[in-house]
């Protein structure tokens, strides 16, 4: 039998390598069973996860594995029976994650080894790069990518058909197919897991994408902060090229194109495409004014097409099957799937892939399992910095680009974080703010000092000091930076207020008039409080207050001293008896 | 600029050859610049100008411009605190305090001894086990104010033991 541990970035954080070690060293010591690693299955809540094939059947998913199991697996693996690690195999519901979902970018996440272009062959891949090139005249394969209906997986949702004809159509000797792999929104991890997991499935897209609109090189332009995805994509590049994939007359058909790929340095607008092209050039990631258009004058100002690696991920699967089984999925206006990472207080966080047209509802409470800790769901915020807050209320809208829209939010790259009652809404707003304040690359005026002084207002609200007539600047700023900035970051930086001050303005109107923080978040507008009928005296938070703020006598109750007490919040996890609460 | 060919120096020389001393590859020479020296020296900083023919305030922008880049040393141990939305709504803030408040240094600061520097950082893309640190390249998930300071604790002791 074969034993698969999961090794993605999340695998690996909780653990996997070190299980992967215990089993290996059972393996030297002779052992027969077979080893392997896979990517990332997306059910990071169960993380490590191992499996155990017989022949290419999965014969037991085992989760929330630790090194202390290897023995037990592995002779599991040996006798081929599982009774001794029955507490390990995933329960019924948590399979369910996965079982409800329709993959197609992530086909081959969590099943292949990442590291073997020959795991990825048997799964059929380059088939499709195989029937382009041999069978289909560039035309020909954008008019499928136009029939699959598939649009821009980062965010805007463009007509994927639309870039590449125009690209194609675009005049110059020598062409650009660049990959936005530079995932800056925090909260988004499918396009990591794309490349950690299936980087052979990204190129393959990509080398198709490059034949259609005739370009001569393509370039990956990586986000730094995923160190494994670079090594997997830089195995994958070598292993494509030694396989006489990437090149001089790919598969003998005439067609060269390069491949190569570039480590971003850390700046959130270089998702951004003309700013993505501007850093690609060794400079400061600042947006171009537009047009021209990258399709006329990109890198080095010849024509460039650029897609999202979700986007990529989605090709081979669209022309080995027909753009007409891509479309059948999803809505009018929105074919297909789209990956989302769904994390914060749901109770189980991963990727969710699924058809365009199903419900957020959906997606948080059938797949997701609802709320952690029985807690009662308040908003989820979709599109990260450049996106909104939908609340409750809204949870039957369907994932469609437009319908989302029409929320405020948008689809974005696919972020999902659910929040629950204990999440303060003006908190978040400051926080988004926060982000882009810091993020904004400075060109623009409206949104380098503009998104800064909403941060300042923000910030003083949720510290006690907002002043009635907050909300309404707030209001004029966000309009302002809307007209004012060039780019998408800055023109969509207001969105986390307007949504929150649509959806939640009474929670902005608690902490300005009443000077109260309703999901009881915000620090400075809170006081902690011991019930002396609760307080049994036993001395525990005093000792562990690292402010010394709690003083009371051993089985009498306690008392906090509110000019010395910080609200870090520890002595309500330590009481056991419930006896102080946050007002 | 920096004429002594110390092993440093060659090694620069080597990742300058490498991009044909292209100022259309300043980003990946300045990270590998910095995989060489820990950070960004000045006087490294003028001699890739010089050498890409380009000028010290370009490189300067260049290197201000991006988070990765440092113009400062850094401690033993650089602890990357994942600052990203699935980390907020997860309780990042206190980890933050429970870590300055351990080592005694803000955000961007280096322990006096050397060992510690603290970088908030964007996203860390590991959200499913938010909240997350990484240190030097390993990733600790699901923190706890406890958790955090324990795993600094067990870095200092390390130390000591190797002392």
């Amino acid at each position: 039998m074969r034993v698969i541990v999961g090794e993605g970035s999340c695998g690996i954080a909780a653990g996997a390598g070190k299980v992967y070690s215990a089993l290996e060293e059972i393996l030297n010591g002779g052992a027969s069973f077979e080893l392997g690693i896979t990517g990332c299955i997306g059910m990071c809540f169960l993380e490590p996860i191992v499996d155990i094939y017989d022949g290419e059947d999965l014969a037991a998913r085992l989760v929330h594995v630790s090194a202390e199991d290897a023995e037990r697996i592995a002779e599991a693996a040996q006798s081929g029976s599982f009774a001794g690690i029955r507490d390990l195999v995933i329960a019924e519901d948590d399979a369910s994650f996965l079982s409800q979902q329709t993959r197609i970018a992530l086909r081959n996440c969590g099943i292949i080894d990442p590291t073997d272009i020959e795991s990825y062959k048997a799964r059929g891949g380059y088939q499709a790069l195989e029937k382009v090139l041999k069978t289909m005249t560039p035309e020909e394969v954008i008019e499928v990518i136009k029939v699959s209906g598939l649009a821009g997986r980062g965010g805007a949702g463009f007509p994927t058909w639309f870039k590449w004809n125009a690209a194609r159509d675009s005049k110059g000797e020598e062409k650009f197919l660049i990959c936005n792999a530079d995932e800056g929104d925090p909260g988004a991890f499918m396009d990591r897991a794309v490349i950690e997991s299936d980087p052979h499935n990204l190129i393959e897209g990509m080398l198709i994408g490059a034949y259609a609109i005739g370009a001569s090189e393509a370039i990956v332009y990586v986000r730094a902060e995923y160190p494994l995805a670079i090594i997997r994509l830089e195995n994958a590049i070598k292993q494509a090229t030694e396989a006489g994939i990437i090149g001089d007359n790919i598969m003998g058909s005439g067609f060269s194109c390069k491949f190569r790929y570039m480590a971003g340095a850390g700046a959130f607008v270089c998702g951004e495409e003309t700013a993505l092209i501007e850093s690609l050039e060794g400079k400061r990631g600042m947006p171009r004014l537009k047009p021209p258009f990258p399709a006329a004058a990109g890198y080095q100002m010849k024509p460039s097409n650029i897609n999202n690696v979700e986007t990529f991920a989605n090709v081979a699967w669209i022309i080995n099957n027909g753009g007409e089984a891509f479309a059948a999925m999803g809505t009018e206006g929105s074919k297909g799937t789209k990956v989302f990472a769904l994390t914060g207080k749901v109770r189980s966080g991963g990727l969710v892939e699924i058809p365009m047209g199903a419900t957020l509802r959906h997606v948080i409470f059938d797949i997701g399992g609802g709320i952690r800790n029985d807690k009662k769901i308040k908003a989820v915020q979709m599109g990260g910095p450049s996106g909104g807050c939908i609340p409750e209320s809204l949870l039957n809208t369907v994932i469609d680009y437009k319908a989302l829209s029409a929320t405020g939010a948008i689809m974005g790259s696919g972020g999902m974080v659910v929040m629950d009652e204990t999440t303060c809404m003006v908190g978040m707003a400051r926080f988004f703010l926060d982000f882009t304040s810091k993020e904004s690359c400075g060109k623009c005026v409206h949104c380098r000092i503009g998104t800064r002084r909403m941060l300042e207002i923000l910030t003083r609200i949720v510290e006690g000091n907002g002043q009635e007539g907050d909300i309404e600047l707030l209001e004029e700023l966000c309009n302002a930076i809307k007209d004012g900035a060039l780019c998408g970051l800055g023109q969509t930086a207001p969105n986390p207020v307007l949504t929150t001050i649509k959806y939640f303005r009474d929670e902005y109107e608690a902490h300005i008039i009443r000077k109260q923080c309703p999901a009881k978040e915000c620090v400075n507008l809170l006081r902690y409080h011991i019930n002396p009928e609760k307080c049994k005296g036993c001395t525990m938070c005093a000792k562990k207050c690292p402010v010394q703020a709690i003083s009371g006598e051993v089985k009498n109750p306690h008392e906090i001293n509110q000019n010395l007490c910080i609200k870090c919040g520890q002595c309500i996890t330590l009481c056991k008896f419930d006896a102080i609460t946050a007002e | 600029m920096c004429d002594c060919k110390d092993e440093k120096g060659k090694a620069l020389d080597a990742v300058l050859d490498e991009y044909g001393r292209d100022k259309g590859s300043l980003i990946g020479i300045l990270q590998k610049t910095q995989d060489i020296y820990g950070y960004l020296p000045a006087d490294v900083i003028y001699s890739v100008a010089a050498q890409t023919g380009t000028t010290p305030a370009k490189v300067m922008g260049v290197a201000t411009f991006y988070t990765q880049f440092r113009l400062e040393p850094v401690g033993k141990y650089l602890i990357m605190l994942c600052k990203g939305t699935a980390c907020h709504v997860n309780g990042s803030d206190r980890i933050e305090a429970a870590i300055t408040n351990e080592l005694g240094i803000q955000n961007g600061q280096t322990t006096e001894d050397g060992l510690f520097t603290l970088k908030n950082v964007a996203c860390l893309g590991c959200c499913s086990l938010s909240p997350v640190m990484m240190i030097n390249e390993e990733t600790f998930g699901s923190l706890t104010p406890d958790k955090a300071v324990g795993i600094l604790n067990d870095l200092r002791n390390r130390k000591e033991e190797q002392a």
